[in-house]
């Protein structure tokens, strides 16, 4: 289904989809940008004493890889494609880890709001017998430096810590965790899935030795991602195979997809990024001053622009979801009652949340295909929903 | 539109019956908590000659098969006496609604708890229960029942996931076949603890994993 042009007019009225954390949809102009990699020049990329396609092929590639390092700052041969963020994770950390693991010691520092990847590959490590810190965030979900200072040890290989957080949006103060690794001499990987092009990242001005990144967030395609990877930093990939990827990532290259990134990356604009921000803060702000008993998870300032995440208190989040769905809206929850003991949302539990604040958190994320009155509607919609559900709830102060 | 339910608990979802709250009601039950995501409040009007639910109401602070199973549970009840409502099952109640996905049970089931102990609580208050039944394994197990084992989406009871109970002095203790460091471990034993916690002669649970 076809929502809108790109332009922010409506074809389809009947969605909006505000759940673009969870994906996008792909822009044509992406789509357009693959096709000649699926049926023209369709080879794998050969050396460049291969034949014709595959040398296309090839340049193709690099030029794809190109434009990652450059948002970046970065040079081409620290960018490697993965098949998406938590390939990306997980090469990250089980590849320091394993390099490390006798040269320096065994012991991971990872925040505990990190998304799934990072926060089930650090306890992987720990059943291999790694131990690993999972560092406490304050109220908005700020990674505590002196926590960090102190959990940092001689035997540490990496800190791992998000740019900007999956469900609330809060943006780390990465300047401040990169200073303090370098000073500490250990590497750091920061999760940037969800602030890839949202939030400015430039390695030329922050020591991050390692960057998560993919294009299912930015209406690229889905099942493409990639790793960037400071020269010289010590890594074992994980995965045995050819030799594609500088050696790092076996397998066949999915150019079409790597095309399909950089088109994606090169179709964000600044503009773009106000625009998303606009539609956060509407939902906010109305939120807030619309509708009693709501809380903000996360920084109000410091956060993703295309994040909004609201708990209203005293109803239940699927209950939200459902309604939600039936007038139209995408949109999620941090809620557990999709199965009781399926955990409420750590991060929300991370930033000191009660269960309660969980099971009622609504996460609004805004895309391309949005537009600023898809956050009055969704706003004017939560209203009525919460005042039905509290009429029923006997949690409600009636 | 897809959605994961039936479209009569669409309906009951969308058009709650039975809903609010009845000022000094002749019984209550609350069930569940803030904590598990799914909270049930029901209140009866009971006839004290016939022992006719003559009003019903219910509250939820839960997901859409909390809220229709509160609704037709309701609707059920309304009517009856209270010996007939407390014969009204979880089973009816999914039937009704046409069927209610498995991974769902835990949360309809409470407003079939709500319905028996709103009416329990008025057999108490009017003296139709001479005396409280003391806590044995069988009440342990019985209760278990309600707790869910989200691996495969039945209770904990039926999928063998509790090795031994046993109840002596006010503490019970339930041993879990589990490791502690399982994903569900947590949840699993805050759910125990509720279930049990709140019978009237428990003072202590100790929930037990087995590595």
């Amino acid at each position: 289904m076809i929502i809108s042009n790109g332009e922010g007019e409506k074809i389809f009225e009947n969605v909006r989809y505000l759940d673009n954390a969870a994906c996008t949809r792909l822009d044509e102009r992406v789509l357009e940008a693959m096709k000649p990699y699926f049926f023209d020049t369709y080879a794998v990329a050969t050396s460049e004493f291969g034949y014709s396609m595959g040398i296309d092929a090839k340049e193709a590639l690099q030029r794809s890889r190109e434009s990652i390092a450059s948002k970046l700052n970065a040079n081409s041969e620290e960018v490697i494609f993965t098949s998406g963020s938590t390939e990306s994770s997980n090469t990250a950390l089980k590849g320091i880890a394993l390099a490390l693991k006798e040269k320096k010691g065994k012991h991971v520092v990872v925040s505990k709001i990190e998304d799934f990847p990072v926060l089930n590959t650090a306890k992987a490590l720990e059943r291999q017998g790694f131990s690993a810190t999972f560092l406490d965030v304050d109220a908005e979900g700020f990674v505590n430096l002196e926590g960090l200072k102190n959990a940092i040890t001689k035997e540490t290989v990496l800190v791992s810590i998000q740019q900007g957080n999956q469900e609330i949006g809060t943006v780390q103060d990465l300047k401040a965790i990169s200073e303090i690794c370098e000073e500490k001499d250990v590497l750091l990987h920061t999760d940037a899935t969800h602030s890839f092009t949202r939030v400015p990242l430039n390695v030329k001005e922050l020591p991050v030795d390692l960057i998560t990144m993919s294009a299912h967030t930015i209406h690229g395609p889905r099942g493409i991602g990639a790793l960037y990877i400071r020269k010289d930093t010590p890594i074992t990939k994980f995965m045995d195979g050819g030799f594609q990827e500088f050696n790092l990532r076996a397998g066949v290259e999915d150019i079409p997809s790597a095309v399909g990134f950089a088109k994606a990356i090169e179709l964000v604009t600044d503009e773009e990024n106000r625009r998303l921000k606009a539609m956060r803060d509407r939902v906010i702000d109305k939120a807030l001053s619309e509708i009693s008993e709501v809380t903000l998870n996360g920084s109000r300032e410091k956060r993703l622009p295309q994040n909004a995440n609201l708990t209203f208190h005293y109803v239940e989040g699927e209950s939200i979801t459902l309604h939600m769905d039936m007038r139209g809206f995408a949109v999620s929850t941090g809620s557990a009652c999709f199965s009781r003991s399926l955990e409420a949302s750590h991060v929300i539990r991370g930033i000191g949340g009660d269960h309660e604040r969980a099971h009622g958190s609504v996460r609004f994320t805004f895309g391309r295909y949005n537009h600023i009155k898809d956050a009055d509607a969704a706003i004017e919609a939560m209203s009525e929903i919460v005042a039905r559900l509290r009429e029923i709830s006997p949690l409600a102060r009636k | 539109m897809k959605f994961p339910y039936s479209q009569k608990v669409l309906e009951h979802f969308k058009n709650p019956h039975n809903v609010g709250k009845i000022e000094n009601p002749d019984g209550k039950g609350l069930e569940g908590s803030p904590a598990c995501g799914d909270m049930v409040a029901v209140y009866i009007k009971v006839n004290s000659d016939t022992k006719v639910i003559e009003d019903i109401k219910f509250e939820s602070y839960g997901c859409a098969s909390n809220i229709a199973t509160g609704s037709v549970i309701t609707d059920l009840a309304r009517g009856k006496t209270l010996d007939e409502a407390k014969k009204i099952t979880w089973k009816q109640a999914s039937e009704e609604l046409g069927g209610l996905p498995p991974i769902k049970a835990h949360c309809s089931v409470l407003a079939v708890e709500g319905l028996r102990a709103a009416i329990k609580d008025y057999e108490e208050k009017h003296g139709l229960v001479t005396e409280k039944e003391p806590t044995t394994e069988e009440v342990v197990r019985s209760r278990l029942k309600h707790v869910m084992n989200p691996l495969t989406g039945l209770d904990i009871i039926r999928t063998n996931l509790i090795l031994r109970t046993s109840v002596e002095d006010g503490v019970v203790r339930v041993v879990v076949d589990l490791p502690a460091n399982h994903q569900f471990a947590p949840a699993i034993k805050e759910d125990i603890m509720e279930k049990l916690g709140s019978l009237w002669d428990v003072e202590k649970v100790d929930v037990v994993f087995t590595a």
